[in-house]
């Protein structure tokens, strides 16, 4: 929203040449383990690390500064960072002045914002902001990667769009390794999103934009609804109401991966019916009325668009196995069931279908995706795809400066539950585990859940290193394996997400981001409790 | 732009120009000529160590043997790769790693992937003069994922390399001295023990058959696989790798060097995180509930029945009480049908995926 458009502004293979990566609420090295090896490149060739993160990662070890920043301050800490950037004159005028709007008034702002008011909120200490906000600002090639531990928090466009702040008053963007990238999670969030969303049609083509809608409507052959869709978020909040009555659940588990899994149950509970589609037996596919069994990705043909919006081919290797269909063709069958005809011999027509009605996609097809993916924007057949993005202009125009206080996270410890949770990702372990937890060669390094505890609150608490311990909030209760040591800072407690027998997401908080509705994982109260 | 400076020098009689710093093995490589490699792997330092890579170069009215992937080209430099000082020197060196290794080629997993075994038939090396019994065997390890070999081992050091320089884990290293080298872990250790992550990277740098994919192991002949080239299915950064199948069967999950955006490299999830294909929990036939139990039934049953309910449910509280949730799990094309779904076939924009969580 700074900019125009939200993605990685870089390349992978742009990170090894950076000369510094500031990473903030990430952890490269086990989430996104190839990235990391790039990292690893660019350390291995001089590049100055900043690490901000209430959790010890590899790369907070290697780090010329880590900054263990408090779960749910990561506001204060990026304000400061500009206050002090402004302070001492190291904001880039001249970009400014060109590619900017809104600066007077963030620097208004910024005035009162002092590192040494972050360092209350952040525990940070206000000369490790001042220097982090120095190299940041003097490197030559400075480049932010963050992950989910800036966005999964009731502020987390805010939090985004501070970073962007960063970015526009040194100008650190538009050009080669440089940038702000966000390094997506799982394989095809990008093209999840640039496909499928409530408002938008494909590629971010707003559904009140008349000319779009016809244009949709002419391809499709049926009128389309203007009226404004529902998120999951909401979904599951009219379910709640019992204002929802049927839903068909692609690939996904939400009772694992929602917060507040007993209100998730409960909604799901409410409808008439809900059809889940899978290639195992997920924990929300316990509450369907019919389950249709999926061919997994090494059975089908099609493309996933990955972090750094290259869209590359999957291909099938073997046929469906037993008695499954590939997502797409159960899709297609049930509508043509429904009335509604959708008949392709293959997902390559599909994508070509995609491609004519997608601006930004237009120039690809599977010919020229063949050996190697393309990155969009890619306009027209002979465009060669767009390796970083922000070049000379903005997709809004003018990059904007956001002014943005601090939002305090909608729950924070207090007497009865006086630890801060956060939650996050192993190595060894995906999402709700439903494939890692099947491989022979990942359970042998983990499978079972543990909860990482400060060794002074353990102390203080009477727990020992290995022991199953009771962690409780006001949504629910689980047992996980004590994890005793220095890794987290006090008072902070870190539970991975993968475990269903052990859902973390029994105790996180349904409390959402005003904009995109990405719920608050990383911050809720909590308690421990010996057994 | 920092401009580079360019040198040119004679490789088999032909002139060849390359930025300064490059080797003679990348000179080479770049005009299409072929130099045998064992330790030489791209992704990683020059090491020296195989000698098999031996050139010759020019010195006045001399010449000199040096090995062209750690030597760096210069200008004027006369190289030769195929003359007879160096096919007889790379044979009596194919001869000296050949005497501490077991002709058991009948039985290996890398035969007909193995880089010695090709250079053994290329230069037609039957026999050892040095031959000695190689010492060492399979590693005891409880690990699922990864079996070393010592016996096969020829120390060229690309797992150490490999674990160090770009895994930067350091959990491999060089043990013993003399002819009882060998690579492993340290004191003998369990790889959970160590740093080891698992990645396998150790696995896809090994030249010869010292490691392999345990899972793989007595399951298929190079030649009986074929490689399927994909995408990986875990996390966003989206690493080219290839399925290696036989018949119907998944085997093992490899890459290559140059593949775009990982070079060959992948993690413990992208190469061995691939056994939920073909586990005995994957729903294989459509389930329908009836009184509170799933029984199966055929897809005609199943896809009827969820047509015709939703759309009675359509018809009684209209299009806006059904959802449609789809997943980044999916391919774009599986979830652009299910947003078009959505919104042509119920007629609602309520559609979502999990990219929030």
């Amino acid at each position: 929203m700074s900019f125009g458009s939200g993605s990685m502004t870089n390349s992978i293979s742009e990170i090894k040449d950076c000369k510094l990566i500031f990473l903030i609420g990430g952890n490269p090295t086990e989430a996104h383990p190839i990235v990391g090896l790039e990292m690893k490149k660019a350390l291995r060739s001089g590049c100055t690390f900043i690490v901000a993160d209430p959790r010890q990662i590899w790369f907070s070890q290697h780090a010329k500064l880590y900054l263990p920043v408090k779960p749910g301050s990561d506001n204060w800490l990026l304000n400061a960072m500009a206050h002090v950037i402004i302070a001492e004159g190291l904001e880039n005028k001249e970009f400014i002045k060109m590619r900017t709007e809104g600066y007077e008034e963030l620097k208004e702002f910024l005035k009162d914002i002092t590192p040494e008011k972050a360092a209350e909120y952040t525990g940070i200490p206000a000369e490790d902001i001042r220097e982090a906000a120095r190299l940041y600002a003097k490197s030559e090639k400075s480049a932010i990667y963050y992950t989910l531990g800036i966005t999964e928090h009731t502020c987390g466009t805010d939090n985004v769009r501070t970073i962007a702040n960063l970015a526009l008053l040194t100008g650190h963007i538009g050009k080669s390794s440089t940038g702000v990238n966000p390094i997506r999670g799982q394989n095809n969030v990008q093209g999840a999103t640039d496909m499928c969303i409530p408002n938008k049609m494909t590629g971010y083509q707003d559904i009140t934009d008349n000319a779009v809608m016809e244009k949709f409507e002419k391809a499709w052959g049926v009128k389309l609804s203007r009226t404004p869709g529902a998120t999951a978020p909401t979904m599951f909040e009219r379910m709640n109401k019992n204002q929802f009555k049927a839903l068909y659940v692609i690939g996904e588990d939400p009772v694992i991966s929602e917060p507040n899994q007993d209100y998730t149950i409960k909604g799901l509970e409410n409808l008439e019916f809900l059809v889940v589609q899978d290639i195992f037996m997920s924990e929300t596919a316990k509450y369907a009325d019919v389950i249709l069994p999926a061919a997994s990705f090494a059975e089908k043909d099609g493309t996933f668009t990955n972090t750094e919006r290259r869209v590359q081919r999957v291909r099938k290797a073997i046929n469906p196995i037993g008695n499954t269909k590939p997502d797409w063709q159960i899709t297609c069958e049930i509508s043509t069931r429904m009335g509604y005809k959708m008949d392709y011999p293959s997902p390559k027509e599909v994508w070509d279908e995609i491609a004519s009605l997608t601006p930004m996609l237009a120039g690809i097809n599977y010919a020229r995706i063949e050996n190697n993916g393309i990155q969009w924007p890619c306009p027209d057949v002979k465009h060669p795809g767009t390796k970083f993005l922000h070049e000379g202009k903005f997709p809004r125009g003018l990059g904007k400066f956001f002014v943005l206080p601090y939002r305090a996270p909608a729950e924070s410890p207090d007497k009865e539950y006086p630890l801060l949770l956060t939650t996050g990702r192993t190595l060894y372990h995906y999402g709700a585990g439903t494939m890692t937890r099947r491989s022979a060669g990942i359970i042998h390094k983990t499978n079972d859940c543990f909860v990482e505890v400060h060794e002074a609150d353990a102390k203080e608490l009477g727990i020992f290193d290995g022991e199953m311990v009771r962690i409780a909030s006001r949504r629910g209760e689980i047992t996980a394996r004590a994890e005793v040591s220095d890794k987290v800072k006090r008072g902070v407690i870190w539970i991975p997400m993968h475990f269903a027998e052990a859902a973390v997401n029994k105790l996180t908080k349904d409390a959402y981001d005003n904009i995109t509705q990405t719920a608050e994982y990383k911050v809720c109260g909590a308690k421990i409790e010996k057994i | 732009m920092v401009m580079i400076p360019k040198i040119t020098l004679t490789i088999d009689g032909k002139t060849v120009e390359v930025n300064k710093g490059k080797t003679i093995l990348q000179a080479a490589n770049s005009i299409g000529i072929q130099i045998p490699t064992l330790c030489h792997d791209p992704r990683l330092e020059p090491f020296a160590a195989c000698r098999v890579c031996m050139v010759e170069v020019e010195r006045g009215n001399s010449s000199a043997l040096i090995t062209s992937c750690s030597t760096e080209a210069t200008d004027g430099m006369v190289i030769c790769t195929n003359s007879e000082k160096v096919l007889n020197t790379r044979k009596t060196v194919l001869e000296l790693i050949l005497s501490d290794h077991p002709k058991d080629c009948l039985t290996c997993d890398k035969c007909g992937a193995c880089a010695l075994q090709n250079l053994a038939y290329e230069y037609q090396v039957r026999d050892s003069r040095f031959f000695e019994e190689p010492d060492g065997g399979v590693t005891e390890d409880e690990n699922p994922a990864i079996q070393q070999d010592t016996s096969k081992c020829i120390l060229c050091g690309r797992c150490v390399r490999i674990c160090a320089e770009v895994q930067q884990d350091y959990a491999i290293g060089f043990k013993h001295r003399g002819f009882t080298t060998e690579t492993g872990l340290p004191f003998g250790k369990q790889r959970r023990e160590t740093t080891c992550v698992l990645c396998g990277q150790c696995v896809s740098t090994c030249p010869v058959g010292s490691l392999v994919e345990k899972q793989a192991v007595g399951k298929a002949r190079d030649w009986e696989l074929k490689q399927i080239k994909t995408t990986c299915a875990y996390c966003g950064v989206g690493c080219t790798m290839y399925l290696n199948v036989k018949g119907k069967e998944v085997i093992k999950v490899t890459s290559k060097t140059g593949s775009i955006p990982n070079d060959g490299n992948l993690c413990v999830k992208g190469r061995f995180g691939y056994d939920f294909i073909h586990h005995p929990d994957r729903l294989k036939q459509p389930l329908i509930k009836r009184n509170g139990k799933f029984e199966e039934a055929t897809w005609n049953e199943a896809l009827d029945f969820v047509a015709s309910r939703l759309n009675e449910i359509k018809a009684k509280y209209g299009q806006d009480d059904i959802g449609v949730m789809s997943s980044s799990r999916c391919t774009n094309e599986e979830n652009y049908l299910a947003m078009k779904f959505a919104r042509a076939a119920i007629g609602t924009n309520n559609v979502d995926q999990c990219a929030r969580t």
